[in-house]
């Protein structure tokens, strides 16, 4: 830094400064595009190319994994997917499994995060002991599920009998009525530890003052609970809302572990459908074309909850 | 402004790709017509196989890493890497994998070759394949490499179910396995278990939502007297038999004989069912009766008969053909290579060696006492159930129909619909696929 006060350079640096500047924030551009490339061209090979491919394959007729004569047949395969009644008992079953599960995990999540929020010795332990069935791979998660499902060895059968609230071994997920609530017990049991974190971010950002000045009113637990909580809480319980809606209507992977979709398809959902569609029969272009109509609905499904959100004060989105 | 820039630049080169791609007369899996299935690379090279193995029944994988091991000694250029995947993946696998030609050498089940050769996802071996394994090979293993008369692999052993009693318990009630050699045989000495305690459920199956259905449902059509097509290629599942072995089957769940999670067991579950002593009976494949004679996983070491599955009111007893065959990948670039490996593989000499733990498909392993020897039972069983097999429809879209049957039966199975209303519902559906 000088300290003459030369007038005369002073105005040049004046003049040369913007024109710095400039150049600078253009090669820091450039920089950070350079920077930034590697991270494009993975989002581009494993996202882009492969969501657009998919929309160009869902015009074609494609019957083979190697087919060599694909021909153009516009929208039939989108009509196709929307009149075969499978594809409507498969989204039946989705949303069957959406609501169901990410409402249990809701709730539960709350409760756990109510608790988890208490001051009391061994806290950190607790805390550490709740995200273990988040940190299972799912395919873990499954196996041990389908351990505990298990209709001749499994623990919730001996349990049951044990406790004489059945009398014979009842075959969880051989049942098309109990199969789909036993992979939502089992998604539930998963994935509610990380709303119950989403939740507990929630809730030690509520000021203690408003705890303290509900108690000088003499408010009850459930006024405390309706008036100050709830509508605190609303902006990290849309936001779980929203997450655990799409992943649970795009949901496979537990699927696939624990039941391949039966019995009798009791269990498939829409993306097991999809994928049976277009790995299992090689009609790709009928996959295809599956996949984009649950792309469009699970689009649809967070538009909707954004508009919501926007609508609401309290929002943080 | 640099960034958006990129955007449209991104945009406009991207909607110049599809474009192309979209006028060009080309398929658009990236596949053209007269595609070079890449020539061996020659010249003393050290070669890579990538090779696709089933994970449960038959070879163990200790069994194919010895296998792998000589071939390895006798080709010191090639090297050879297995993969393995459970049989309800395989499917899948081999398709996902096509494209990219990750896999030289493939095992396939006798129910695929119609679909992969028709698609294009296989290499034609006819002209590899020499004219006498034609004579020499059993002729249900042989189907499992064939379509349309050309050959699209190698046999790797036959296979059929064939069916396990566990001898200890059929004595507490006075049976013996000559009572079970008829299917009413089995129902009336199951009854006698149950009645006597001695298991609550004495027969289970593999009737999971999957092939292994399928596969007990066809011993069971061919016990009936049926077939699942007529000369036509039409699914007849309705008929007579066809709803007569669901009937049964369906009989055998309410009366309490079966187990009643078989609609969730695989064979693995069967096999590991009758191992802990809660089956007496089961049909199961050739290998089964190796994993329930070895006292590491088996309780019944000893105690299990095994014999070629009961005759039903047909008086006929087919079992279901399962075997399989070795094929090379499409896109291979090593179709010697991987020749010569199924060569190694399914030859005499390599089969005989394992024949504990499949069936060879050479004639003539049968008629050698030291081979017989090693799997006396079995080879028994097995040599009468090759005699007559029952195959399941030899289509491409056999994967489709398939599903259907499985759904149908099982909705039979689990009181959802009738016997007859699920078959005629399966082959309308079936009948309409193509």
């Amino acid at each position: 830094m000088t300290t003459t006060p030369d007038t005369a350079t002073g105005t040049a640096r004046a003049t040369e400064y913007p024109l710095r500047r400039k150049k600078l924030r253009h090669s820091q551009g450039f920089l950070a595009f350079w920077l930034l490339a590697p991270a494009l061209l993975a989002v581009f090979g494993v996202i882009i190319y492969p969501t657009l491919r998919t929309l160009l394959i869902s015009f074609f007729q494609v019957d083979s994994a190697l087919a060599t004569s694909t021909p153009f047949v516009g929208l039939r395969n989108y009509v196709d997917v929307l009149t075969a009644h499978g594809f409507w008992s498969a989204a039946g079953r989705t949303l069957y499994f959406t609501v169901v599960s990410t409402s249990f995990e809701l709730v539960l999540g709350l409760v756990v995060a109510g608790l988890l929020n208490a001051r009391f010795r061994g806290r950190w332990l607790f805390r550490t002991i709740v995200v273990i069935p988040w940190a299972l791979p799912t395919i873990v998660n499954a196996a041990m599920w389908k351990g505990i499902f298990n209709a001749q060895y499994g623990s919730l059968n001996a349990l049951l009998t044990q406790l004489h609230l059945i009398r014979d071994y009842h075959e969880w997920l051989g049942d098309p009525n109990t199969a789909l609530n036993m992979v939502i017990l089992a998604d539930v049991w998963k994935m509610t530890p990380l709303v119950a974190f989403f939740l507990l971010a929630g809730l030690t950002s509520i000021p203690t003052e408003l705890y303290e000045a509900a108690r000088i009113d003499r408010a009850s637990w459930p006024q405390v609970f309706r008036s100050i909580v709830l509508p605190m809480l609303v902006p990290s319980i849309s936001i779980v809302l929203v997450l655990r809606t799409i992943d649970a209507f795009k949901v496979f992977d537990i699927i696939y572990a624990m039941t391949r979709g039966g019995p009798v398809n009791s269990t498939q959902t829409i993306a097991f459908y999809a994928y049976t569609t277009a790995f299992s029969d090689q009609q790709f272009g009928l996959g295809s074309a599956l996949s984009y109509v649950i792309v469009l609905a699970i689009l649809g499904l967070t538009t909707i909850y954004l508009r919501l959100l926007r609508r609401s004060e309290m929002s943080l989105l | 402004m640099t960034i958006r820039r990129i955007h449209r630049r991104g945009a406009l080169a991207a909607s110049a790709a599809l474009a192309a791609l979209a006028l060009a007369a080309c398929s658009v899996t990236g596949t053209s017509g007269n595609q070079a299935t890449g020539g061996s690379t020659g010249g003393g090279g050290q070669v890579t196989l990538n090779a696709l193995f089933m994970k449960q029944a038959g070879y163990s994988e200790d069994d194919i890493a010895k296998m792998i091991a000589t071939f390895e000694q006798q080709n010191p250029t090639i090297k050879v890497t297995p993969t393995f995947v459970a049989y309800e993946a395989l499917h899948d696998k081999i398709v996902t994998s096509a494209p990219a030609g990750t896999y030289d050498v493939v095992l396939m089940d006798v129910i695929w070759p119609a679909e992969f050769a028709s698609k294009g996802l296989i290499q034609d071996v006819s002209s590899r394949f020499p004219s006498s394994w034609k004579t020499d090979m059993l002729g249900g293993a042989l189907s499992a490499a064939q379509y349309q008369g050309k050959y699209y692999g190698v046999p790797w052993g036959p296979s059929t179910k064939l069916f396990y009693a566990n001898t200890d318990m059929l004595a507490k009630v006075g049976a013996t396995t000559a009572d079970v050699q008829t299917w009413d045989g089995v129902l009336a000495v199951a009854k006698k278990l149950k009645d006597a305690g001695v298991v609550q459920y004495p027969l289970a199956w593999s009737w999971s939502q999957a092939e292994a259905l399928i596969c007990d449902y066809a011993q069971l059509l061919g016990a009936f007297g049926g077939q699942f097509t007529d000369s036509s290629g039409k699914l007849v599942v309705n008929q007579g038999p066809g709803v007569a072995a669901l009937t049964w089957m369906k009989k055998t769940l309410d009366d309490g004989l079966t187990n009643p999670a078989s609609p969730t067991m695989l064979e693995d579950d069967v096999s590991k069912t009758m191992a802990s002593g809660q089956a007496a009976m089961s049909l199961n494949w050739e290998s089964t009766f190796r994993d329930l004679n070895d006292a590491s996983i088996s309780q019944v070491v000893g105690k299990v008969a095994v014999m070629p599955t009961p005759k039903g009111p047909s008086g006929a007893n087919p079992g279901v053909n399962g075997s399989m065959a070795w094929a090379i990948g499409a896109k291979s670039a090593h179709p010697d290579e991987a020749w010569k490996l199924i060569e190694f593989l399914s030859s005499e000499a390599n089969q005989d060696q394992f024949a504990v733990s499949q069936m060879p498909n050479w004639k003539a392993s049968y008629q050698k006492a030291d081979i017989t020897k090693t799997n006396p039972d079995v080879f028994k069983a097995a040599g009468q159930a090759y005699d007559s097999l029952i195959s399941r429809p030899e289509v491409p879209n056999y994967t489709q129909v398939s599903q259907i049957l499985q759904v149908e039966i099982q909705n039979a199975l689990l009181g959802k619909k009738t016997p007859q209303k699920a078959m005629d519902d399966a082959v309308a559906q079936a009948n309409a696929l193509s």
